[in-house]
């Protein structure tokens, strides 16, 4: 087993799609997947095609890139221009615009920046170039924040003193809080992000629950997973269940991992609070590195601009991230916002909802949902169940 | 930051299990297991979830195999064998 | 779940028809003003060149139609084809003509070098063009320091390249510029053959109906340099680089009066950006089947780890090739009979609509537009 095909299967998927097909009804079902790989699988697969048009997923603020806001990006701009820096990112960083360019921009203009597929790339930098300061943009949620940790350790065990990490991690927990906490939006679930949950565990996702009355299904990202997340979702409200389900349960245990918690603790703590890009100040919603590693902290080694830059004022990235607008409903989208000229996050992260839309989706909206109006019963089907 | 995909762990290169070859599809990587312990802790021979240069967790086959059979099922039995899966204790965390 | 009355039933059932209708609308407004965009000639905004206008995608070509189009055009150079075909008084069909340079690095990668790229990429521009590959010249900008037997070996490489595919290296130039400005070496080439045929290719005489053959596996080429270079630590010891000539491919096909409608060779890109250029120009659909698509399994075990998705990956030895419906089985049975074209095969057809619109039939049972590329294949790692 290779553990990737199997759940790529497009038998089974039919299968799973007319079972979620018998099941919902006449309702509007409404569920929102936070996470940004949630979002690329299912526009990079069509899922929404397969799903009854009465099945609506809601691409959330899941992708670490898309919540960015400008300042920051301009501060790594500004890391970047001093004197003897490597800055190193991952590559969907990379064009994404700042005030004045992108991180790509700065290059043309002579900036070192160097794309990396991983933090030890980063590390190895700058143990191969001493005599230089290399600064590694962390980005991501909890999935790839230990990955940082480690790289930290690591840098600390070897002694080497010419590696800094410019933290943008941010936590899942705080912008699920605030999109519930949205008049704007009405859910009925969703699909919990199934690699941040790799490390936090289920738990964490048991206020939703609680205090807001919506299930949880942890999911996946084969379209298989997604698409039966979707079906146990629509279960728990068809059953009057409201719990926090494991979709995901070949690689994600309830408890989470225990190592990655620890190494989070030991290297990184939570910031008062931070901005998101659409979302405003959300309060504990991010880490930044802890007092042990003050010396290895870019933000305290080197003077960043710290300057809050407003989004340019046709950018609706903010009510993309929260649901409340689809992509093409964005007033710029496609025309003056497009993949090679983006205004604003979302069109340029290959997660987010509007790059995902555009490269993936514009063509097959158009044509399927005249199709699926054409096959929509008049009747409810006559359901087994 | 999602993009983990599942690549099986070949050898450990150190003793101290930090390092290890991964292999997918014939190209082979080396990534960090220092996170692989406890519940995740992995034999070669067996899956690995890998994460800008890190395996995150390990994955399991029999629960694999268990989602498929789930979703396999999703035929005419499915809902009382979902009933039955609430319930077993071996399948609770 | 208690079933509602059988009127209630019929009644959500036209609210729910309606609602989506309403939605239909706006969307397809937003749609049919970005198809309206996509169009309009494009602009170059940037002032300063990045590595988005040399990765094959979108920047480049907006750079090579507003400005250098834009600045030298006339009519062989806005057709903006591989290669140019000009008519030559008393020649006996038409003279072709291209140019190329490459700047890879590493200079030397499983499979190949630099030398064997700039003979067979130059030969593939003129063959993909129906025309017999000739005559090449090659410019070398070479870099203070490098290695004088590096280099022989390169220019030996271009022989035996050469030699295979029947073409002659009839003038050169050299220039030496100091350390650090120059990636080690540069080679520029031109290329001249002859089309017997005038005409008989091109992106005018694609049509709907038409099928799309592919002439092998795809994305060996980019992702062979990729792990070459060692900026990923990823080991694929059987992945090589595709180079090779195409014109002994090209020949059979013309040779055996198949009905060839257009033909391109898939370099950086890859086959998407080839099947974007063809969708635009001939103003058509491309609908393609992912199920049909041939890649070996490590280049697809790269693109995995990577995030990469292998229609964008460069080539140096695959062409895509255009063809009458009825003439398709003849056509992939002729390549494959070819050592060049062994794993030949149909990856889908030729649409009236949408105009411009490449988009592909995904073995889930999904559709997803297939775009030109924007920016440089960066790798997903999200």
């Amino acid at each position: 087993m290779k553990f990737a095909d199997e759940f790529r299967d497009a038998g089974l998927a039919r299968t799973v799609a007319a079972r979620i097909a018998a099941e919902c009804g006449e309702r509007h079902w409404k569920i929102m997947e936070v996470c940004g790989g949630h979002t690329h699988t299912i526009f990079k697969y069509g899922i929404e095609d397969l799903l009854p048009p009465g099945v609506e997923l809601v691409h959330g603020p899941g992708c670490p890139v898309c919540v960015i806001p400008m300042g920051r990006l301009d501060d790594g701009i500004a890391l970047a221009r001093q004197d003897g820096v490597i800055l190193t990112c991952f590559g969907d960083l990379m064009r994404v615009p700042g005030s004045d360019g992108s991180l790509l921009d700065a290059r043309a203009g002579g900036a070192d920046v160097r794309m990396v597929y991983s933090p030890l790339d980063a590390l190895k930098i700058a143990r191969d170039n001493p005599d230089r300061r290399v600064v590694f943009y962390a980005i991501g949620f909890e999935t790839t924040a230990p990955s940082t940790a480690l790289t930290l350790l690591r840098a600390r065990a070897e002694g080497l003193g010419n590696f800094f990490v410019f933290c943008n991690h941010v936590t899942i927990i705080p912008p699920m809080k605030a999109i519930l906490d949205s008049p704007d939006l009405r859910l009925d679930g969703f699909l919990g992000p199934g690699h941040v949950s790799t490390v936090v565990g289920i738990r964490p996702y048991e206020f939703v629950t609680r205090s807001y009355g919506k299930p949880v299904v942890v999911v996946g990202f084969e379209p298989l997973d997604i698409l039966q997340g979707v079906h146990m979702v629509i279960r728990q409200v068809l059953e009057g269940r409201c719990e926090v389900e494991n979709q995901y349960r070949r690689v994600v245990h309830d408890e989470g991992n225990p190592k990655a918690l620890d190494v989070l603790a030991r290297v990184f703590r939570i910031r008062p609070h931070f901005e998101w890009r659409g979302l405003g100040f959300i309060s504990q919603s991010a880490l930044e590195l802890n007092d042990d590693f003050a010396d290895m902290d870019a933000e305290k080694v080197f003077t960043v601009p710290g300057v809050r830059v407003a989004d340019p004022k046709a950018c609706q990235c903010g009510e993309v991230l929260k649901g409340v607008l689809k992509p093409w409903e964005c007033k710029v989208f496609g025309t003056a916002c497009t993949p090679e000229t983006p205004i604003g996050t979302c069109m340029v992260s290959s997660e987010g909802a509007c790059a995902a839309y555009y490269n993936f989706g514009r063509y097959s909206r158009a044509r399927d949902r005249e199709t699926a109006l054409r096959a929509l019963p008049v009747t409810a089907a006559g359901a087994p169940r | 930051m999602c993009l983990a995909i599942p690549a099986r762990l070949v050898e450990y290169i150190d003793a101290e299990r930090q390092y290890a070859t991964v292999e997918l599809g014939g190209v082979r990587r080396r990534v960090n297991t220092c996170l692989l312990t406890g519940n995740d802790a992995t034999a070669p021979g067996e899956y690995v979830l890998v994460h800008v240069g890190f395996a995150l967790s390990r994955v399991s086959e029999a629960e694999a195999r268990e989602t498929l059979r789930l979703l396999e099922g999703m035929g005419a039995a499915y809902d009382d064998e979902m009933d039955q899966v609430r319930r077993a204790p071996e399948l609770q965390p | 779940m208690s079933e509602p009355a059988g009127g209630h039933r019929a009644g959500s059932g036209a609210a729910i028809r309606a609602a989506a209708e309403s939605v239909t609308d706006p969307e397809q407004r937003v749609l049919q003003r970005i198809a309206e965009i996509r169009k309009r000639r494009p602009a170059l905004r940037e002032t300063a060149i990045s590595m988005s206008h040399g990765a094959g995608g979108r920047a480049g070509h907006t750079l090579t139609q507003a400005l250098f189009a834009a600045v030298l055009g006339n009519p062989y150079l806005d057709q903006l084809g591989d290669q140019a075909v000009v008519p030559v008084a008393g020649l006996d069909g038409a003279l072709a003509v291209t140019t190329d340079s490459f700047v890879v690095s590493p200079l030397v990668f499983p499979g190949g070098d630099i030398g064997e790229l700039a003979v067979n990429g130059t030969v593939n521009d003129l063959a993909v063009g129906g025309a017999q590959p000739l005559y090449l010249t090659a410019a070398f900008v070479l870099e203070e320091g490098l290695d004088v037997a590096l280099l022989r070996g390169i220019v030996e490489s271009m022989r035996r390249a050469a030699d295979r595919a029947g073409v002659e290296v009839v003038a050169g130039d050299t220039k030496v510029v100091p350390r650090g400005k120059a990636d080690q070496l540069f080679i520029t080439t031109t290329g001249v053959g002859l089309v017997r045929q005038p005409g008989r290719l091109g992106v005018h005489r694609i049509q709907a109906g038409d099928a799309v053959l592919l002439s092998g596996a795809i994305g060996d080429h980019g992702a062979t340099v990729m792990l070459a270079r060692g900026d990923v630590d990823l080991e694929a010891p059987g992945l090589r680089s595709d180079t090779m000539a195409l014109w002994p491919l090209v020949a059979a096909l013309l040779d055996a009066d198949v009905e060839v409608h257009f033909m391109r060779d898939a370099t950086r890109g890859g086959v998407a950006t080839v099947l974007n250029e063809a969708a635009q120009q001939a103003g058509v659909a491309v609908a393609i089947d992912e199920e049909a698509l041939p890649v070996h399994d490590e280049v697809r075990g790269v693109a995995e780890i990577l995030g990469i998705d292998p229609l964008y990956i460069a080539n140096e030895g695959k062409l895509v090739a255009v063809v009458a419906a009825a003439d398709a089985e003849r056509a992939v049975a002729i390549m494959r009979s070819t050592p060049e074209g062994a794993e030949a095969t149909r990856i889908g057809e030729v649409r009236a609509d949408p105009p411009a619109m490449v988009f592909i039939r995904t073995a889930f049972g999904g559709t997803r537009v297939v775009d030109m590329l924007v920016g440089d294949p960066l790798p997903r790692i999200c």
